[in-house]
């Protein structure tokens, strides 16, 4: 499941490639000096406890937080590699519309809970121009059946969902515009086991079939051993270790990448 | 809007239509931005009036900076000029301004009005100034001004069109009846104020200035005239405006706004226009074309 | 015809007008209020009309209170629309309190303090009793006596005593001297704090001082000092410009709240103390202790704090200040909304209608099956 990879010898120019960010409150270090690349369609999953700086480093990459130093070029469809700190807000909030998804740990911050389940997948297309009604359901519908939502909610305010549904939407919300890039905040968080495990699952079939790239931040190993092609561990800020998922699962190097991997697999 | 001086010259003590020249001066200057960007809401130092906010403050400034001597004044509420917040207006302006007042849309060269556009088509050289209580609407879907001023700057209009999906999927039907947002221009979403979506087609195109006060909220927006005002909607549910059964119990319109009103207290009802001096002046031409039985016969 | 009852006539609208004046008077047998009586004898209420109406003058405050029958937001909004009317003469220097003439000074934060503490006429230590002896007329009412001794020249404002160890931030004029003017231009957002000063100072005492309340019961985490209550008199001097030098131009009198508060400091700031700030015409403690609240609370983006609640949301809190404002769009919907309410009639007959309809063919096809 993680040989995609592998697979493919001869890399393609990276999709976003991250060097020397920075982000620190007061004393308090967010991250430093993070540098790596993410390849279209790769799925890079980080790791590390809260507090390592893993929510800081992707708040700076989805464009929610300004990162104090470094640079975070993105490969965009119509110009090529661009440092998105330099995008202008209209760029920046366009991109992160279009060509990028952002799936919060809380669904809640990602949905609209007052809007049925349609309106919810319908806004992006919507936003890029969609006018005709009836497309625009029959699209929300595909999706809905995609992420195994039953056609009969598709009118349902996504207040009445269970956490596992919620966060199905606000995926299917997210890859409707067929983004190259997601990024995922601890997407199986705060549900149950059983549910984990078929969102996993779903999230991990929709990565594969729609190529899409994806940088997943979790603390839950079992969630980048099923998803991620790469790994990188972080710990008070710094990336201490990185490689290909299996690799550094199986094989840990760092001391702490050691205690994490036994603490959780010997379970 | 005429020339010519315009300072004191009344006794009541208080400058020619109320407000001092540079307030005058300022709210032009907005007043001509806002003609230079179509739709886009333009943030003006609106002065405390002596009418309550939400009653037309934003109208009435408006109106009292481009008003002349020469001007025909008219002012409606509802369509009606005889009604309580547009009698007051009328008075406020006659007091301050001396300005000849007028119920007729022909004669008037600023109709100041809330919640209508009169049945009568508007010339060039009119001005319409409209009362407006709620400039943004965006509002409802995002409070926060910060953020609706990015969502116009992007053209970020994609959750507006979210509320009609969600009309269309509940209702089966777009379910705004009034205040129906419009692109004007092809850029800027603009709320119409409270009129009925009856009236939006009536923006569009229109010979006549059409400039927009909204005093609490301090902003000033236009449609200048020969302008494209397009209604939301979807292409397999297009916008569509109210039609009524029957027609006017007093003048026989059928293509006018009718309002309701209730007879007695058993429920009895009657429908006539909104639009008094429409109505007024078809039953005044009816009753002197004495060969026409029909009055219902609609030009 | 039934239907012109419906709508207002002008006739009507001049009897109110009537009316209104006759309801005013109130019985006619009585003696009618002067104005010197109201700003006298109801201070503190013409205090507040100033303060909220943006107008130092008790005559037409106490006019504007008569007129408004004692209702305060009425009498607010006539001096509102009053000073639309006026010229701009000139704009004063800052005012500076340390120079007042103090009438009451007191400090929550040290027993002891330059200048001592001066009670001054408060009810903060009255019982809150009905005076029945107040209710007789021309009875002999208590003077208080004289000090022995003048009060201390030096009054220094007791927050400039912390601000000289560091331990309170240092206030900075961060415009270089222009000033935002809330009443000649709109809000804009983010405000700048002279922005949000003058938004509070107009704002009314009602909604501040619940928003204060808020801060301090867990919807701000609040945890204030009054560093010193001040009220008295103070000049205002503007500069002339064929002149160059400032002149009096007058004295009005002013309550001015330094309130202190947490903060934890940052990596490039050590811990020190932090400000919010109130002032009010006149004496109205109330509403300076409130605005400084509201103040600090509103300063949480700044100090790298969570905006987590409805007193610290500027948007919030200055968009609902104001209480003409707030009381014009509320009370509008008095007016006839005739047109759009029958837009909606309309509509929800139709959507009654088609409901009917596709219910009657449900229970149809139930019975079918």
């Amino acid at each position: 499941m993680t040989a995609s990879a592998l697979r493919k010898p001869a890399p393609k120019p990276p999709l976003l490639e991250v060097s020397g960010l920075s982000k620190s409150y007061g004393t308090q270090v967010g991250c430093r000096d993070i540098s790596f690349a993410v390849r279209p369609g790769e799925v890079l999953g980080i790791v590390g406890e809260s507090g390592s700086g893993k929510s800081t480093l992707l708040a700076c990459l989805s464009g929610r937080l300004q990162p104090d130093t470094g640079s975070i070029s993105y490969d965009m469809k119509d110009r090529g590699p661009v440092d998105i700190l330099t995008l202008c807000e209209p760029e920046r909030r366009r991109l992160a519309r279009t060509d990028w998804g952002i799936v919060h740990q809380n669904p809640r911050d990602g949905l609209r809970l007052d809007v049925s389940a349609g309106g919810n997948i319908g806004e992006r297309p919507m936003a890029l121009g969609a006018r005709h009604y009836g497309n625009i359901r029959t699209e929300a519908q595909d999706w809905l059946q995609k992420v195994e939502i039953d056609l009969a909610r598709t009118d349902d305010r996504p207040r009445t969902f269970s956490g596992g549904m919620q966060q199905r939407l606000q995926i299917a919300r997210n890859l409707v515009t067929r983004p190259r890039l997601v990024f995922m905040d601890e997407p199986t968080g705060g549900l149950d086991v059983s549910v984990q495990a078929r969102l996993l699952d779903l999230l991990r079939g929709l990565v594969r079939e729609l190529g899409v790239a994806a940088i997943i931040v979790t603390h839950d190993l079992a969630v980048v051993r099923l998803l991620a092609d790469r790994l990188m561990v972080m710990q008070r800020g710094r990336v201490i270790e990185e490689g290909l998922t299996d690799q550094v699962l199986d094989d840990p190097h760092h001391p702490y990448t050691q205690l994490l991997v036994s603490s959780v697999l010997q379970v | 809007m005429s020339a010519g001086t315009t300072m004191n010259h009344s006794d009541n003590g208080y400058n020619f239509a109320y407000l001092d020249e540079q307030t005058k001066r300022m709210i032009r200057r907005s007043l001509l931005k806002a003609l230079s960007i179509p739709g886009y809401q333009v943030p003006f130092g609106g002065r405390e009036m002596p009418l309550a906010y939400g009653w037309g403050t934003g109208g009435i400034q408006v109106t009292a900076a481009v008003i002349g001597p020469d001007d025909w004044l008219k002012v409606i509420d509802q369509g009606a000029d005889d009604t309580t917040n547009a009698v007051s207006i009328r008075r406020f302006f006659q007091t301050v301004a001396d300005v000849a007042v007028t119920e007729s849309t022909e004669v008037a060269t600023i109709i100041q009005t809330r919640h209508r556009i009169p049945e009568t088509p508007l010339k060039e050289g009119q001005v319409l100034v409209y009362q407006v209580p709620q400039p943004e609407p965006l509002q409802k879907i995002e409070p926060r001004e910060t953020e609706t001023r990015k969502m116009h700057a992007y053209a970020e209009y994609g959750a507006m069109q979210v509320t009609l999906y969600e009309d269309v999927a509940h209702f089966g039907r777009i379910a705004k009846t009034y205040d129906y947002p419009a692109i004007v221009n092809g850029r800027h979403l603009m709320s119409p104020s409270p009129i009925p979506k009856f009236d939006n087609p009536k923006m569009e195109n229109n010979p006549a200035i059409q400039l927009f006060g909204a005093g609490r909220e301090k902003r000033i927006y236009a449609v200048p005239p020969y302008t494209s005002v397009r209604s939301l909607d979807f292409d397999d549910h297009p916008f569509e405006v109210q039609t009524w059964k029957g027609s006017c119990a007093l003048c026989g319109s059928t293509t006018s706004y009718l309002d309701e009103m209730i007879t007695d207290d058993r429920g009895s009802r009657m429908f006539v226009c909104s639009d008094t001096d429409f109505c007024n002046t078809r039953q005044a031409e009816a009753a002197s074309a004495p060969d026409d039985k029909a009055a219902g016969e609609d030009a | 015809m039934a239907y012109v009852a419906v709508k207002g006539g002008e006739q009507a609208i001049l009897n109110t007008h009537k009316l209104i004046s006759e309801s005013r008077r109130g019985n006619p047998d009585l003696a009618e209020l002067t104005l010197a009586q109201i700003s006298e004898q109801f201070a503190l209420a013409v205090d507040r009309v100033m303060t909220e109406g943006s107008v130092y003058d008790r005559e037409l405050a106490a006019l504007a209170l008569k007129q408004a029958q004692g209702d305060a937001v009425e009498a607010i909004f006539l001096l509102r629309a009053y000073r639309t009317t006026l010229p701009r003469i000139a704009l004063s220097e800052p005012i500076d309190t340390a120079k007042m003439t103090i009438r009451r000074r007191i400090s929550a934060t040290f027993k002891d303090i330059p200048g001592g503490q001066v009670l001054g006429p408060t009810y903060d230590y009255t019982h809150r009793l009905l005076d029945f002896a107040l209710a007789a007329e021309g009875l002999e009412r208590p003077n208080a006596e004289l000090a022995r001794e003048p009060l201390d020249g030096a009054t220094p404002r007791v927050i400039d005593l912390l601000d000289s160890e560091g331990l309170i931030e240092a206030e900075s004029d961060d415009r270089a001297g222009e000033c935002f003017d809330l009443t000649r231009e709109p809000m804009r957002f983010p405000a700048g704090r002279d922005q949000r000063l003058q938004n509070l100072a107009r704002g009314d005492e009602g909604f501040m001082l619940g928003l204060a309340y808020s801060t301090v019961r867990g919807y701000g985490g609040a945890h204030p000092f009054v560093g010193e209550l001040r009220v008295g008199e103070i000049e205002v001097e503007i500069v002339p410009e064929e002149l160059g030098f400032p002149i009096v131009v007058a004295e009005v009198t002013v309550t001015e709240c330094q309130m202190i508060n947490q903060f934890r400091g940052t990596a490039a700031t050590p811990p020190q103390f932090t400000r919010g700030y109130g002032l009010a015409f006149g004496h109205n403690e109330r509403k300076a202790m409130a605005m400084s609240l509201v103040d600090r609370a509103m300063r949480a983006r700044e100090l790298g704090e969570d905006v987590r609640y409805p007193a610290q949301d500027e948007e919030f809190v200055l968009s609902h200040t104001d209480n003409v404002e707030a009381s014009g769009m509320v009370s509008h919907f008095k007016l006839p909304h005739y047109v759009d309410f029958q837009a909606e009639l309309a509509l929800v007959r139709q959507l009654r209608a088609e409901h009917a309809v596709t219910r009657a063919e449900a229970q149809m096809k139930e019975v079918a099956e």
